[in-house]
């Protein structure tokens, strides 16, 4: 007789902490709001963090929860589903965390297609440490450690995860509320590792660095809402396209002989058009929404299998005789 | 013991197949040393391994040591490609794999080079004579050949044509040349096995298994075993084969087992007491990688191998794998230890139980993956940052580290904590008889996860190991978190409070301390009211420690031998017994890392004995190092 849960039922006690006007409250606040219509208890949700401004957040969740150390969280969730895999397992991240010291587990998580939701948090920024440049900050960014710019060159979330052959990866933005609850829903219906990149700004270290996303005024023409099977138009107007050129991607205005029909259409299951979207860069709008989603045994299904087929082939295993094994001899 | 002195005839004609004919003598032995070498290809760990294993059969008391090359393939016939496999089988209690081999079996010039320097005058070498040619002995850095230039002429040198006997038995099969090179080593098994009076038919059954597959590799290597066997009988070089008298030992069904399968079999053993799935998380190091194979091929006992990324994804995996409610395992070396280190620290804090399996060799860094030493015990002990105090436990020998495994595990689950199980590569790889324990009479396991969500915190602590509750995801009402960050008494709450982090730091601290209450009294073998030195030792020592004890106790000299499974926290009566003794010696191949924490902790002007070579010590060392501290 399980009554519905609502969003209140999976905050925690814990004050928050982020600093006023994190971009980290809003995506709480859409996860707490969300879980409940997944219909699974409690105390089947496992939220994993390392270590950020981000994995601060099972605190926030009143489910189990364990905040690691840095960069591991996908390590320990995958040991977890793996040996666990009636639970729902999720990883929360940053871009520091997961993608500089944690970054070898990450892609290693997506590329064995673990059924857990990773949350990366992009903020472009160490927030934590108080403000160094991370590894998604751009060239040339000044911060305490690169006083006359960075000359690190970033990381791009979406084409390191769809590179690690990631079978679901995608792409929202900490306010666009709507489009960050559908998001994650879908993330969550994968059955595998979902990677979803979340843009949030830090406004304290790195305020409005996605200014051109989320800025009401301008946003318009700079984000590209994908949607499968949907021709790629954006702009106030919605009178803005994306085509080919050649082989290459290019900017149009609809009409004066341009019409949708000569724009690309999204389709979730094309490898190929999930990088060459990852790669959209100014002028080009900023894609969010899901680049690609595709379906693959998942590899904490396919270890249980191995151990099921095991247990039928060879029968449970009997202690005495397994130490019996081999060549035995009796002393009298 | 020089062996076999009768026999006649060194360096004698091979005299081929049609040889001798009447039944030879046996004469008997108490003891043999052998040494199988060639190159990495020859298959003499094979060859040794089955020998070990006639031996066994035969009811003799053994002891092996293999020694692997540190190149996977080194080039042929170089000096870097030599494997090896040394057997000591004996008809009275053997402790170690003995100090210098009375027969090496060298299958190329490298091979005798490589060991000739272990070999004492008189010793017995077999060699491959056709191994010898000109391009082979100067591959190997040898001027001139040594099977024609005397240098060998303090040995016992037997030269038999094993390439062109092995073709000559194979001809009807109408095999390559490469495939019949490589049923040598079954040749030479088998005339070994006659010149020692050990039953082939084990070995006849072994590879069955092994060429299952392959009916006509399967055919040659039992013709080759059997040319050897039968070489052996009709060749007038051998004028009598040897016989070693099973050992007094006791009784019960046995088999041969190496540490590093003993460990993984303890584990498996744990799991299954406790009823609950083990996860070993994991990556490929020398020499603990077969710990991951063996357990990899269990799956049917509810038992998860996770090949992971990197060692800290290993160890990792593993913490996750305890918060969900398994036994979850780490394996590694020392490399893999450091890169461990934080994670180690991770489940410390957090309490969650797992066993951190070290298999130690020589360091520093990359050092010599392949050789065994003992330097990570003060890793063990305080290698992490803060305060997180671990217990550790030390296997002795290959077959303890079954009982180890399975104790690591026992005080891990009992005490929420993680465990550290030290062994190293000689015990990993070293193999001996194991008396099989009565699965019903291992020690109980008992793991109670909390389920009742009344008053239920997650540190909140049983009064008498202090451990806090283990509270496993999937149990409703008792949704919690819990981190590495300093947390609160009680509710594990995130909490900066300086009397509240002293607290906790004490209160693990004193839970670890507490294990002392698990440890047996500390047993003395020798002078058990004390005398004038005892050695003290741990881990893979056991054996040659024991064995220069028990000869020098022969000859009447006061010295005791204390052997340590608890190395944290040390057992409660040890300073007590060491004070005993008007000399306390520190055995170990480090530079002195139990003996800084012996005298620290008890304030005892111990002294050291040390090695750090890569090898064993050998009886006669420790006898040399322990005859001279009783006269100093
Ligand atoms: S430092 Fe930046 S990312 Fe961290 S909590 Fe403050 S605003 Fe958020």
């Amino acid at each position: 007789m399980a009554t519905a849960l609502t969003r209140k039922d999976f905050v925690s006690d814990q004050e928050v902490r982020w600093c006023p006007g994190c971009g980290d409250y809003a995506i709480l606040a859409q996860v707490q709001k969300i879980m409940p219509e997944f219909g699974i208890p409690r105390e089947n949700v496992v939220f994993i963090s390392g270590i950020g401004c981000s994995s601060r957040f099972p605190y926030y969740m009143n489910t189990y929860g364990f905040h690691t150390i840095h960069g591991r969280a996908p390590a320990i969730a995958t040991g977890l589903k793996v040996t666990r895999p009636d639970l729902d397992v999720w990883v929360v991240t940053g871009d520091g965390d997961g993608l500089s010291i944690g970054g070898n587990h990450l892609i290693h998580a997506l590329r064995r297609n673990i059924d857990l939701n990773i949350l990366l948090f992009n903020n472009q920024i160490y927030g934590l440490t108080k403000g160094q440049y991370s590894p998604t900050s751009e060239v040339g960014k000044v911060t305490k450690s690169s006083p006359m710019g960075s000359v690190d060159f970033p990381f791009n979330p979406i084409t390191i995860a769809l590179g690690a052959n990631a079978t679901f990866v995608a792409r929202s933005v900490d306010v666009e509320q709507k489009h960050l609850g559908d998001t994650l829903k879908r993330a969550h219906s994968h059955r595998g590792a979902s990677f979803v990149e979340i843009l949030q700004n830090c406004n304290i270290f790195n305020d409005g660095a996605f200014n051109d996303v989320t800025d009401k005024a301008i946003k318009a023409d700079h984000q590209l809402v994908l949607e499968h099977g949907k021709p790629l138009i954006f702009g106030k107007n919605r009178d803005k396209g994306v085509r080919m050129s050649g082989n290459r991607p290019e900017v149009v205005t609809l009409g004066n002989g341009v019409t949708e029909a000569d724009l690309i259409v999204h389709d979730e299951t094309n490898l190929a058009l999930a990088f060459m979207l990852g790669n959209l860069q100014a002028p080009l709008p900023t894609p969010i929404g899901v680049f690609y989603a595709t379906s693959r045994p998942t590899y904490d299904a396919a270890m249980n299998a191995q151990m099921a087929e095991a247990r039928a082939k060879q029968g449970e295993g009997n202690l005495a005789d397994l130490l019996k094994r081999g060549d035995t001899w009796t002393v009298n | 013991m020089a062996l076999p002195p009768e026999a006649a005839g060194h360096a004698a004609e091979s005299s081929g197949l049609g040889g001798g004919a009447a039944a030879k003598p046996h004469a008997r032995r108490d003891s043999v040393v052998i040494r199988f070498a060639g190159d990495s290809g020859d298959g003499m760990q094979l060859a040794g391994m089955q020998f070990t294993a006639e031996s066994a059969l035969a009811g003799n008391d053994i002891a092996t040591l293999p020694d692997f090359p540190a190149e996977i393939r080194a080039p042929a016939g170089t000096i870097a490609g030599v494997s090896g496999f040394q057997l000591n089988f004996s008809s009275r209690e053997v402790f170690t794999a003995g100090d210098e081999p009375n027969v090496l079996v060298a299958m190329n010039p490298a091979a005798l080079k490589a060991n000739l320097d272990d070999l004492p005058p008189n010793g017995v070498i077999i060699v491959d004579r056709e191994a010898f040619s000109e391009a082979n002995v100067k591959r190997a850095g040898y001027a001139s050949n040594p099977l024609t230039d005397h240098s060998l002429d303090k040995f016992q040198v037997f030269q038999v044509d094993v390439t062109k006997l092995t073709t000559a038995a194979l001809h009807s099969t109408g095999l390559n040349n490469r495939a019949v090179f490589r049923c040598r080593n079954m040749f030479v098994l088998g005339m070994l096995s006659w010149l020692f009076q050990r039953p082939i038919e084990s070995t006849e059954r072994w590879l069955e298994g092994r060429f299952k597959k392959t009916p006509e590799l399967l055919n040659a290597n039992l013709m080759a075993l059997k040319a050897g066997f039968n070489y052996g009988d009709t060749t007038e070089m051998f004028a009598s084969s040897y016989e070693v008298q099973p050992a007094k030992i006791v009784p019960g069904l046995y088999r041969n087992i190496t540490g590093n399968a003993a460990t993984a079999l303890g584990f498996v053993a744990a799991s299954v007491k406790c009823g609950l799935p083990l996860f070993l998380g994991s990556y490929p190091i020398t020499p603990a990688s077969d710990v991951l194979h063996e357990l990899a091929a269990f799956k049917n006992f509810g038992v998860y191998t996770f090949q992971a990324e990197d060692e800290i994804a290993g160890v990792s995996s593993a913490i996750g794998a305890a918060f969900g409610g398994a036994i979850a395992l780490t394996t590694t070396s020392g490399p893999g230890m450091n890169l461990k280190a934080e994670a180690i620290g991770l489940a410390v804090k957090t309490e969650l139980p797992m066993v951190i399996t070290d298999i130690q060799r020589a360091g520093p860094s990359t050092g010599m993956p392949t050789k065994p030493e003992q330097a990570d015990l003060l890793m063990a002990m305080y290698g992490r940052h803060g305060e997180s105090p671990i217990p550790i436990i030390a296997a002795s020998t290959p077959a303890d580290c079954f009982e180890c495994a399975y104790e690591a595990v026992r005080l891990a689950v009992k005490y929420m904590t993680p465990v550290i199980l030290l062994t190293d590569g000689q015990l990993a790889n070293g193999a001996e008889p194991w008396l099989l324990p009565d699965v019903s009479k291992l020690a109980p396991i008992k793991v109670e996860f909390a389920s009742n969500p009344d008053g239920f915190l997650p540190y909140k602590r049983d009064p008498e190991t202090l451990s806090r509750p283990w509270a496993v995801p999937g149990t409703p009402g008792l949704e919690h978190r819990i981190g590495g960050l300093s947390s609160e008494d009680q509710t594990g709450n995130v909490s900066y409070s300086p009397a509240n982090n002293e607290l906790m730091v004490r209160t693990r601290a004193r839970k670890i301390t507490g294990i002392v209450r698990e440890i047996p009294p500390t047993s003395i073998f020798g002078d058990v009211n004390g005398g004038e030195l005892v050695v003290l030792g741990w881990g893979s020592t056991y054996g040659s420690v024991r064995e220069a004890v028990k000869q020098l106790r022969d000859k009447g000299k006061s010295v005791s031998h204390i052997h340590l499974r608890y190395l944290n926290p040390l057992p409660a009566d040890l300073g007590g017994q060491l004070r005993k003794f008007k000399k306390v010696m520190v055995a170990e191949m480090n530079m002195g890392q139990l003996l800084k924490l012996v005298r620290a902790d008890y304030l005892i002007d111990a002294i050291g004995c040390n090695k750090i070579q890569g090898r064993p010590f050998k009886v006669n060392e420790l006898i040399n190092r322990i005859s001279r501290s009783l006269e100093g």
